[in-house]
């Protein structure tokens, strides 16, 4: 049986992309991030070491346009090539997928009600692609197979907080169900607080970044209660993207380990990063 | 012209929180083209052809003339609040101009890129 040994709730900020590339690693504006996450990566690479990660993350009209926006997708796929942004792609290997793992999860989970959009043509952006090698190393090929999931936090209608943790829910005993022993993470990614557009644009609340730390490992019922209006109200409009970290949280049990906690909010981003285990 | 509803600035939803325009239906309607051709351009050849003719490549896509305008503004603020420009669509648009995205954020504040980054905690960090 599969089972998950992780649960990872990660910023996805796309400046981490051109920085990790650069090796900005020890550049003192960079380093409070890059720190934050080398330990991390090292405990995946050497004490979880993991089949799989299912990445939850949304597209940003990279690969998915408004032609047609589904409110959950999931990736089916042996290999993800990157999507071009807008200025190109990153010098990094294609992503490795579980096609196997993958549809059997889409089957999983939409025979539990979360009717999910399957792709077999997807490719991933930085969504998934800023997080993936602060976490998961590529020497020179990637440690870790990826399941894309994706969730519309773009176009509103999005779906409630308290649907993304129970579609973590499901994802938990769609994996229980699989009948190969593969360790799965899940990661959670985006966030945290910040605003892109309108005058506003630059708010983050390091104050609400630092509650939704204490509450997703605590007290997530807390955070499946807040409606999207509450969270961008309190934490900047693209700040809702944070939803999907209850996907990840979801998927593991009520009561948690946390092992890595990092925070840093240089620019325009809450950056944060957490890392728990089931108990 | 495509059949749609002119939804006119003061019409879209208002979610009550200041400097904000929520991407919601009615600016994923009034924006449908703009987001359209800013889409594209996640397309090599398409930044080309874009960079090469804008007024032509502009011309394969039913904007209002509003939103032609604002696009020879470059005006990042307009585009979002009142056109239906989604940011990270509008992004891309900005990116084949040669804008980043703090250039851009910054004019959207109504203020100077320089201004912009000293009210960083750590500007190095973009």
């Amino acid at each position: 049986m599969a089972k998950i040994v992780a649960g990872i709730g990660s910023s996805h900020v796309p400046s981490f992309g051109p920085a990790y590339d650069a090796q900005k690693f020890d550049e003192p504006d960079w380093k409070p991030l890059f720190d934050g996450y080398a330990p991390v990566k090292a405990w995946l690479h050497e004490s979880v070491q993991p089949d799989i990660a299912i990445f939850v993350y949304n597209d940003h009209g990279s690969d998915f346009s408004l032609a047609r926006v589904p409110t959950f997708a999931i990736g089916v796929r042996d290999v993800y090539e990157q999507a071009d942004e807008g200025f190109g792609i990153r010098p990094l290997p294609p992503v490795p997928g579980h096609a196997d793992f993958s549809w059997f999860l889409a089957k999983e989970l939409i025979d539990r009600e979360f009717d999910l959009t399957v792709c077999q043509e997807m490719k991933v952006d930085h969504g998934l692609m800023a997080p993936l090698p602060l976490l998961f190393t590529h020497a020179p090929l990637w440690n870790v197979r990826v399941v894309p999931l994706i969730v519309n936090v773009i176009q509103h209608p999005l779906p409630t907080a308290r649907r993304c943790f129970r579609l973590g829910r499901a994802i938990a005993q769609a994996v229980a169900a699989y009948p190969a022993d593969l360790k799965v993470v899940v990661v959670g990614t985006g966030g945290m607080s910040h605003q892109l557009h309108g005058e506003r644009f630059g708010y983050l609340s390091e104050e609400f970044d630092a509650r939704w730390l204490d509450l997703i490992e605590h007290d997530p019922e807390q955070l499946c209660r807040m409606s999207h209006r509450e969270i961008m109200a309190v934490a900047g409009a693209e700040a809702v993207e944070l939803i999907m970290w209850l996907v990840m949280r979801g998927a593991l049990s009520a009561k948690v380990e946390r092992r890595h906690r990092n925070y840093y909010a240089p620019m325009t981003t809450g950056m944060g990063l957490l890392s728990l285990v089931p108990t | 012209m495509v059949d749609r509803p002119q939804i006119r600035h003061g019409e879209h939803s208002d979610w009550g929180i200041p400097g904000t325009y929520v991407f919601d239906h009615t600016r994923a309607r009034t924006g449908y083209e703009l987001n359209r051709l800013a889409y594209s351009l996640t397309q090599p050849q398409n930044r080309e052809a874009f960079r090469q003719d804008e007024a032509a490549y502009i011309g394969r896509y039913a904007l209002t003339e509003a939103q032609r305008a604002a696009i020879g503004r470059r005006d990042w603020l307009a585009l979002t609040k009142e056109h239906g420009g989604n940011i990270y669509y509008i992004y891309k648009l900005g990116a084949t101009l040669g804008f980043g995205l703090y250039q851009m954020g910054a004019q959207m504040r109504g203020e100077s890129y320089e201004d912009f980054l000293n009210s960083r905690r750590a500007k190095g960090a973009r």
